[in-house]
């Protein structure tokens, strides 16, 4: 697992790839560090609400060739046949997209320590809206994977992946045109994108951070169950 | 070491491998021929877990492929194809990644440096893989499947594509290779398993067709394949000659090849040596023959020998069974025709190794 995880990670710097997504984050935190730095605000917790369309317009790039690439290439032959589990791969691969989506989140950490050296500023507030930009960011990479593992073009994974993270994010809406209460309030739960917005304003649920948990774990075992279904067919 | 039992494969309703047995010894280097599409890489794919079976066993060194994945994979070193490598990664890193991806217990360093020197690849090792030459990629390929060492190592066509020299370097390795692993390679390219292999298993159309040595295997296929003849004279005179020499079922004419000659083609009858007596007739009459050999055995020849003829079919099965105490006193090399006579001593099989 520890292979592919450090394999994963770099070759999203051997190629563009992963600066360019580093680099629009970094762009957007520091719009937003500067504006919130203007108006002498210590919420930088509210650059990860502000983030939520950034992270479900382009994290499909990070999870758009996870599982897709290697069929292509035909280097899931070396993966497979390799003394691990499929399981461990598929983790490994998970986590390095994890990684980097963390990564892209790093700046407002030391915004956050920067900020505390001149005001007061509220650690917890900041930990739980990262703690859930993490989960809602480990839910949004699994879906992405498991998309990724049913085909073998990184192309087709991420146009499907971004229209699934778009429905993910419109739902809601969708729902209250139909004015169907009950659909409303499943929209409400399902749209899991939304809990960012929670998560900033100091929510913290243990129902929401088992949900998001659930989501990612269900989602890597049908990424596994998709890759060993390929050997079964 | 391995141990196929009735093993079958189903892609949808199209059944790639059926009920294929066959069991392979420590040190043993066997070769798979067979055309394209014959199921020759997913047995391969299978006996190295990359598929799964649809009924039957293997097992690794007695540790099942499906029950005991982890440890059977352990021993095994395995050339797909198409050699599986990341091409953005440099040929150290790709190594190192596979070293680690495999849990080796060596120390990493030399063992890599060993295994790039072995595979003549340690003056690219800082290129990118998508800079490397395809001969230089199979050889990466090659040193992939070395890490760790394994006893059993697995390739599937591994001199495919390149040139005749790489061709020459690779078969030289994989017979080195072969003093201390049990290998398993296929081709479809029957001269180059030839070479290296011990034994050979025909698979066609998801079925074992042949298992046998090599001249076990040339003996049987080429008794009785045509001759092409060459003399010197007229179409007429030398028909009249070849007509009297026994045991010839066919003569046919292929007309003037080369000024002042005649060309011809000769069928015996079944398990009949006519070489000896065409040349002696022709001798007799003073004619000079300018060329005599037997005619190439394609392999489609033989795939149509193994497939079509039920005759020869009987005694293959009838053949693997027996022991192989019993190999013929006169041998033909499979290629040239050339007749080898008595048993090739353990010896000289070590001597044509060093040779090599």
């Amino acid at each position: 697992m520890t292979a592919v995880f450090k394999r994963e990670f770099k070759s999203y710097f051997t190629s563009p790839l992963g600066y360019v997504y580093l680099a629009i984050f970094l762009f957007f935190e520091g719009m937003y560090f500067s504006t919130l730095y203007n108006n002498s605000s210590t919420s930088i917790e509210i650059i990860f609400s502000s983030l939520a369309t950034i992270v479900v317009f382009i994290t499909p790039v990070l999870t758009m060739r996870l599982l897709s690439e290697d069929r292509r290439q035909k280097v899931d032959q070396a993966l497979l046949t390799a003394p691990v589990t499929v399981t461990g791969i598929v983790l490994g691969k998970f986590l390095a997209a994890l990684a980097v989506y963390a990564l892209a989140f790093s700046p407002t950490l030391l915004f956050q320590i920067t900020v505390s050296f001149m005001a007061s500023v509220n650690w917890l507030i900041y930990l739980n809206a990262a703690l859930g930009a993490m989960l809602i960011g480990a839910a949004l990479i699994a879906i992405g994977m498991f998309i990724s593992s049913l085909t073998e073009s990184p192309v087709i994974s991420c146009i499907l992946t971004l229209i699934s993270f778009l429905l993910l994010m419109v739902l809601t809406n969708l729902a209250a045109m139909t004015g169907v209460s009950w659909l409303v309030s499943a929209a409400e739960k399902i749209a899991f994108v939304n809990l960012f917005f929670a998560f900033t304003e100091s929510v913290f649920r243990i129902t929401d951070i088992i949900y998001l948990v659930s989501i990612s774990a269900v989602f890597v075992f049908l990424s596994v169950r998709a890759v060993e279904k390929r050997r079964w067919s | 070491m391995i141990e196929v039992s009735s093993l079958s494969k189903k892609y949808g309703n199209h059944l790639a491998v059926n009920n294929v047995s066959f069991s392979i010894k420590k040190g043993e280097v066997v070769g798979f021929l067979g055309p394209n599409g014959a199921g020759k890489s997913t047995i391969m794919n299978i006996m190295t877990g990359y598929l799964s079976l649809t009924s039957g066993n293997v097992s690794i060194d007695g540790f099942d492929i499906i029950d005991q994945p982890e440890e059977a994979k352990k021993r095994i070193g395995y050339l797909p194809e198409i050699p599986p490598l990341y091409t953005d990664m440099t040929v150290r890193e790709y190594l190192y990644f596979m070293y680690d991806l495999k849990k080796v217990s060596f120390p990493k360093k030399p063992h890599i440096d060993e295994i790039t020197r072995l595979v003549k690849i340690d003056n690219v090792i800082d290129r990118l893989i998508k800079n490397l030459s395809k001969g230089y990629r199979q050889r990466v390929g090659i040193a992939q499947a070395l890490i760790g060492n394994p006893d059993l190592l697995i390739l599937d066509e591994p001199t495919v594509g390149l040139d005749p020299k790489q061709i020459i370097e690779i078969r030289n390795l994989i017979a080195r290779l072969g003093k201390n692993h049990t290998i398993i390679l296929s081709s479809h390219i029957l001269s180059e398993i030839q070479e290296v292999c011990e034994r050979i298993i025909i698979i066609n159309k998801g079925n074992i067709v042949a298992d046998d040595t090599p001249t076990n295997l040339s003996k049987n296929l080429s008794s009785d394949h045509s001759l092409s003849l060459r003399v010197v004279g007229n179409e007429a005179d030398i028909q009249k000659i070849l007509s009297s020499v026994p045991n010839i079922k066919s003569i046919k004419c292929l007309g003037k090849k080369e000024e002042g000659s005649v060309d011809f083609v000769l069928e015996p009858k079944p398990d009949c040596d006519i070489r000896a007596a065409v040349s002696e007739r022709l001798a007799e009459r003073k004619k000079t023959i300018l060329s005599l050999h037997s005619g190439e055995m394609t392999l489609e020849q033989i795939f149509l020998r193994l497939t079509d003829d039920t005759d020869r079919g009987a005694y293959y099965s009838k053949e693997t069974e027996s022991p192989k105490s019993n190999t013929p006193k006169v041998k033909l090399n499979l290629e040239t025709g050339e007749a080898l006579v008595g048993e090739q001593t353990e010896a000289e099989k070590e001597y044509k190794k060093e040779d090599k």
